[in-house]
Order: structure tokens, then C-alpha cells, then sequence
């Protein structure tokens, strides 16, 4: 016998009551669970994407739209801007780095990104196997869509035309694999990475690219020094490869050289007839007060549950109090003091709340890991149950706290029984 | 066995084998009412005392002063030579953890734990330690060797009236008080539930104090204490 089989054998005893309460208080952490993650992972998948980039430059229109389809590849783009223009931009002394995305096509639903290595670098991503591409035509698969596809090193596949997947195949322009990216936990994991040029060349006129295979080399003698080789070769990169006459790309990713480029280049940018700046950062905050808006009413429903919950345990244990008068009194004629007495039931009162609390937090990264099974959106924003937010640490003690506080009246009327009158009414 | 000793002069807490009990001057009031008043008596060390009376005589009353779960309004209880009055609360929760065995008229076994742990929660209470082979030979001694793990709700009236008793016997007590042990049971188990308290107080060196208003324990016992009807 200990103070914690008497609790336990206390809880089994009026077992209906306990499992209603626990259940009750775990909907209700399990549901602020449930918000903290998924707000948790958004805010940091969306900081994860825009890191590195400081200013997005694309085709005129929303600025949103733009931020959306170029960072987080979820909207279709605001159309292409001509290289020549985009060049303004990449020259520019006030730019540190400028990543090209040359969007059109995809494959098995995984979109077609024509960029330059760099993107990567900035990502952190390695290569799971094989190498970058050095040639056009040649493709380096996300982790996810390697996963998907089942498609290997030196295989081949064909894009289709537009965003949608449904649009014709260019079935004389075949990808070769050549490298498998690890995972990054962005949006690389779902892209289908390849030259600049291979876009250009898919959808040129029908007629031989005057590029390949002095760029092959040039990428061949690159391929062989580390990241840090390529650096130097990142100014006129694209033109270096003679692109076709109205060569157009979707965006480019901006890192800037100084704050002062914060100043001056949006200016300039929108100065462009056909280009916008769009600050990631920005957008980002003003997608998260939406999507904050909606979060918020939740967790309003998760704490009005938590409270509610906080209220069955109190009245819980009021009632099994109310029942005990007798086996309190009891306890003390036994020998023992007030103290052991409200111990025994502030560990009831503990348990109680600490299965609550336990088992909410279970069921809501569970039902975070079920709805990343379940919708692909989910699973795409790269959703998971097997994290903890920051913020579950303040469940501990603001769950504990209540269940304790709720139990406490009860617990202090048990403590000030008064040990005569309660057996001689029993 | 030890001969009634009423007025035979207060024992001093000094004395190594103080009487179990030592009433003087005893007053307890609620509000204006006086529920007993009873200027001396006492009950040797192993001493069997009967306290005898009316419904609402005060007989309840005494016990639980006697075990200090009420104060005197005045006077002086001694239990084993010790004023419980004269203790801290927790000292006096833990002192009669120790000291006193208290079956209820009401038993106040807890439903939720089985016989053997109804048991152990008096051993667990008061700090002492029983393996559980002590505590099956005391089930066994009261004739409940076979429902050790049967729960409270389960037991028929004359077998709760025995686990209550092995409960009030577990921590080896100076002194046993029983409040009507009998008074709900047939002839047959009264028999058996006094001759258990009698033999087992023997056999534990306790002293027995029984309250009742059940006539066929008397010849069992040869110190009585009439209280008056309720005043
Ligand atoms: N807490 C209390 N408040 C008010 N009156 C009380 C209280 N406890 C006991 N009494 C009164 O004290 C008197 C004695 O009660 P007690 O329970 O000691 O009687 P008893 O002799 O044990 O009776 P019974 O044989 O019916 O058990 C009764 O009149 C009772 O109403
Ligand atoms: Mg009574």
C-alpha cells in the first residue's frame, strides 16, 4: 500500500467517472494540441522557405500570387518575364545573389523547376545519390518525388505541359535522372530540378539548341570542386549560355548585398514595364494574419474545452469527495495526518489531470499525423505529428495548474472535515 | 485477568504501566448541551470495560473522545498515560494511529480496496510495516482466511464486522475500542464477533472498550459504565 495505490484504486473505483473526465480534458488539450502544432509547423515551414530570399522579382501582378508560386510553388505564376529584363535585376550591384525558377511543365504532378544549383545551396540540400544536373535535359529528383515515382538514376520521363499535370506531353524532350536529393523539409522535397535551359528547350520552337555540350563541360570541370567553386560563376550565367532570343524565366530570387538594397531595388524592380517585387517576408506575415485569423477562433474552441474539462474535474472530484467524507475521516482515525490525507488526494486529483493531459497530447499529435496521412495538402506543407511545439510546454503547468486548482476546493473542504461529527452522521 | 478498578485513584503518566484509559473531570458540551459529564473512571492496562446506555446516551461520544477524535470541553483524558488533549493535531493523528484500534458502529470499511488492503492502508496510515503473510494470519484468525481479496461490498454483514476488527487489530493497539460490534448481527455472530474482540485483545495485551446497547454481551464482561439517558 502506497499513496499512489490508493489514488489509483480510488480512480478504478468509480471508473465511469474517471474515463469521462479524462476523456473530456483530453478533447480539449488534444485540440489545443492540434492548433499549436499545425501553427507552429506553418509559421516555421514558411520561415524555412524564405530564408535567403529577401525580394522576389516576377511578372506584374499579385504580389502574393507571386511569393506564392516562386518560393512555395503552391499558385500558378503571374506569368514570365523576359531574361533581358530579369538581367537588370542579376547585374545589379546592390544584388548579393539572384537564383533564376523557369516554371512550365510537370511530371506525375511534381512540378518542373528550371534553376541554377545555387538553390540548392541555399536550402542546405544534399544529394541523396547521383549528382546536379551539367547539362540540359538532365534532372535531379525531390526526395518526395523520388519516393513517389519510383523512378531511379538514368531513367527517363516526360513533362507535360502547364501546372495542371493535364496538358500534352512533351514526349520529344525526355528527362534524364541523374541525382535524388535527401530530404529537406521545404519544397524542394516535391520539385523536379533541372537547368535553366532545359525549359527553354522544351518549349522552343522545334529546332536544334545551339547549347549542350559546351555548357556539359563547363558544368563537367564545376562538378569536381565543392560549392564553394561556383560562387564565381553565378553573373551571366544564363547568358553565358546563349539562350534562345525571347528566352523568358518565371522569377528570381533575390538575396540582397545591403539593407540598402531594401530601399532601392523594389524601386527599381517595378520601374520595369513587365516586373514586380514582391518581399517574402511581407507576404508571408500577411498570409499568416489570414491564416492566424482562423487559428485563433480555434484555439478559443480548444480553451472553452480545456476549461470545461477543468470543470468535470472539479466536479468529479467534489462528488467523489462528498461519497469519501466517511473514508477521509477514516483515514485520519487510522493514524493518519491532515497532510497525508490531502497528499493522497491532490495525487488523485494529479492523475486525474495528468492522464488527461497525456492522453490529449497523444490524440493530438496523433490526429495532426492522421490529417498529414489523409490530405495531401497536409502531408505537401510538410505536416507531422512526430514534433513538438514550443508552446506544448506551457500545456504541462497550465493544464496541471488548472486540474489543481479545480481540485483544490474540493480538497480543502476534505481537509477541514471534521473528523467526530463526519463518523457519527455516517 | 485484570479485576475492575473504579475509583481506585488516578495513575500517573509516569507509571511505566499506566491504565489504558484515565477519565477525570470529564465535561463534553455542544452549544449549551451537556452530552456527557462523568468525573472519573478508568480502565486498567488489558483491562475488558463495557460502556453501557440508551440511544443518544453519549456512548458514541465517549469513544471518540477516548480516541481523540473530539476534544473534552473540560477535564482530563489519559490514553496509556498520555493527555491527548495535550498533543500537537498531527501527534495526536499519529499517536492514535499507533495506540487505538477503533471499530465503527458504521465499520467505514473502504469499498474501493479489498479486505487485504483495507488492512494494509491502516499498516501504510501509521508507518508500520506487516508482510503480507502477518496479515493473512491475522484474516485468518478472524475466519476470513478465504476472502482476503474480496471487496467490502461483497461480505456479508457478520464477515464486515470481523474485517473491521482485524483493522482495528492490525497495528498491534494499546487499546481496542468497539462501538456496537454486535448490534446488527444474530445471536450466532454476536457470539463469534465478541469472543474474536476478547481473544484477540488477549492475545495483542490491549485493552477493550465496547460501547452497546446489546444486552447479550453482558456476561462477557465484568467492568461496566452506565451512562444516564441524554440529558
Ligand atoms: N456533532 C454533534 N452535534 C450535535 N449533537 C451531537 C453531535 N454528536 C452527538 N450529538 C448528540 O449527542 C448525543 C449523544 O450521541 P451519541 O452518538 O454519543 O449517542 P449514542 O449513545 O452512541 O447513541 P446510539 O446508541 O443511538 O448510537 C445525542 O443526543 C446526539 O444527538
Ligand atoms: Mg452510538
Amino acid at each position: 500500500m502506497n499513496l499512489l495505490r490508493l489514488a489509483l484504486a480510488y480512480l478504478v473505483d468509480r471508473l465511469g467517472t474517471t474515463i469521462l473526465t479524462i476523456l473530456l480534458l483530453a478533447l480539449g488539450v488534444a485540440t489545443v494540441t492540434v492548433i499549436l502544432l499545425v501553427g507552429h509547423q506553418l509559421r516555421d515551414r514558411i520561415g524555412r522557405e524564405i530564408a535567403g530570399v529577401d525580394l522576389v522579382v516576377g511578372a506584374k501582378g499579385s504580389p502574393l500570387q507571386l511569393i506564392l508560386s516562386a518560393v512555395f510553388q503552391i499558385d500558378v505564376p503571374t506569368g514570365n518575364v523576359p531574361l533581358a529584363e530579369a538581367d537588370i535585376v542579376r547585374r545589379h550591384p546592390l544584388v548579393a545573389r539572384a537564383i533564376p525558377i523557369a516554371m512550365g511543365d510537370t511530371a506525375g504532378g511534381f512540378r518542373i523547376v528550371g534553376t541554377e544549383p545555387t538553390l540548392l545551396e541555399m536550402r542546405g540540400a544534399a544529394l541523396a545519390r547521383g549528382r546536379i544536373w551539367q547539362a540540359p535535359m538532365e534532372a535531379v529528383l525531390g526526395a518526395a518525388v523520388a519516393r513517389a515515382s519510383g523512378l531511379d538514376l538514368g531513367a527517363t520521363f516526360v513533362g507535360a505541359h502547364g501546372l495542371g499535370g493535364t496538358g500534352f506531353a512533351h514526349a520529344e524532350h525526355p528527362y534524364t535522372i541523374v541525382g535524388i536529393l535527401a530530404p529537406t523539409g521545404t519544397v524542394l522535397d516535391r520539385l523536379i530540378l533541372t537547368a535553366v535551359e532545359s525549359v527553354w528547350q522544351v518549349h522552343a520552337p522545334a529546332r536544334p539548341q545551339p547549347t549542350g555540350p559546351p555548357a556539359a563541360e563547363e558544368h563537367g570541370a564545376e562538378a569536381h570542386g565543392d560549392g564553394a567553386h561556383r560562387h564565381g560563376e553565378q553573373e551571366g550565367h544564363v547568358a553565358r549560355r546563349a539562350p534562345p532570343e525571347k528566352a523568358e524565366i518565371t522569377a528570381l530570387l533575390v538575396r540582397y548585398r545591403s539593407p540598402l538594397a531594401a530601399v532601392q531595388l523594389p524601386r527599381l524592380v517595378n520601374a520595369q514595364p513587365s516586373l514586380q517585387a514582391a518581399s517574402p517576408a511581407f507576404e508571408a506575415a500577411r498570409l499568416l494574419a489570414i491564416v492566424g485569423f482562423g487559428l485563433d477562433a480555434f484555439r478559443l474552441v480548444g480553451i472553452v474545452l480545456v476549461t470545461a474539462a477543468a470543470l468535470s474535474v472539479f466536479v468529479a472530484l467534489s462528488n467523489a469527495l462528498e461519497e469519501r467524507r466517511g473514508d477521509l475521516a477514516l483515514m485520519r482515525v487510522l493514524g493518519a495526518t491532515r497532510g497525508l490525507v490531502f497528499r493522497s488526494l491532490l495525487l488523485e486529483a494529479l492523475l486525474l489531470t495528468g492522464s488527461g493531459l497525456v492522453l490529449g497530447l497523444v490524440l493530438g499529435h496523433s490526429t495532426v499525423e492522421v490529417l498529414a496521412a489523409l490530405f495531401r495538402q497536409a502531408s505537401e506543407a510538410g505536416m507531422t505529428g512526430w514534433v513538438l511545439a514550443p508552446e506544448e510546454l506551457w500545456l504541462l503547468p497550465g493544464v496541471l495548474g488548472l486540474g489543481l486548482l479545480a481540485a483544490s476546493i474540493p480538497v480543502i473542504r476534505a481537509y477541514r472535515t471534521d473528523l467526530a461529527s463526519t463518523l457519527a452522521r455516517a | 485477568m485484570a479485576a475492575p478498578s473504579p475509583g481506585s485513584g488516578p495513575v500517573t503518566s509516569e507509571f511505566a504501566g499506566a491504565a489504558a484509559v484515565t477519565l477525570e473531570g470529564l465535561r463534553y458540551t455542544i452549544g449549551p448541551r451537556t452530552i456527557l459529564a462523568l468525573e472519573y473512571w478508568s480502565v486498567p492496562d488489558r483491562g475488558r470495560a463495557l460502556v453501557l446506555g440508551p440511544s443518544g446516551s453519549g456512548k458514541t461520544t465517549l469513544l471518540q473522545l477516548l480516541a481523540g477524535l473530539a476534544l473534552p470541553s473540560a477535564g482530563r483524558i489519559l490514553i496509556a498515560g498520555r493527555d491527548l488533549a495535550a498533543m500537537s493535531e498531527g501527534d495526536r493523528d499519529v499517536f492514535r494511529g499507533r495506540t487505538i484500534g477503533f471499530v465503527f458502529q458504521a465499520l467505514h470499511l473502504v469499498r474501493a480496496l479489498s479486505v487485504l488492503d483495507n488492512l494494509r492502508l491502516a499498516t501504510f496510515l501509521t508507518g508500520t510495516e506487516r508482510s503480507r503473510e502477518e496479515l493473512e494470519a491475522l484474516l485468518q484468525a478472524v475466519g476470513l482466511g478465504e476472502r482476503a481479496g474480496a471487496r467490502p461490498a461483497d461480505l456479508s454483514q457478520g464477515e464486515a464486522q470481523r474485517v473491521a476488527i482485524a483493522r482495528a487489530l492490525v497495528n498491534r493497539p494499546r487499546l481496542i475500542l468497539a462501538d456496537e460490534p454486535t448490534s446488527a448481527l444474530d445471536d450466532r455472530n454476536a457470539r463469534t464477533v465478541i469472543e474474536l474482540l476478547l481473544a484477540r485483545a488477549e492475545e495483542a495485551g490491549a485493552a477493550l472498550v465496547v460501547a452497546t446497547h446489546d444486552a447479550r454481551i453482558l456476561p462477557w464482561f465484568e467492568q461496566r459504565l452506565e451512562l444516564g439517558s441524554g440529558r
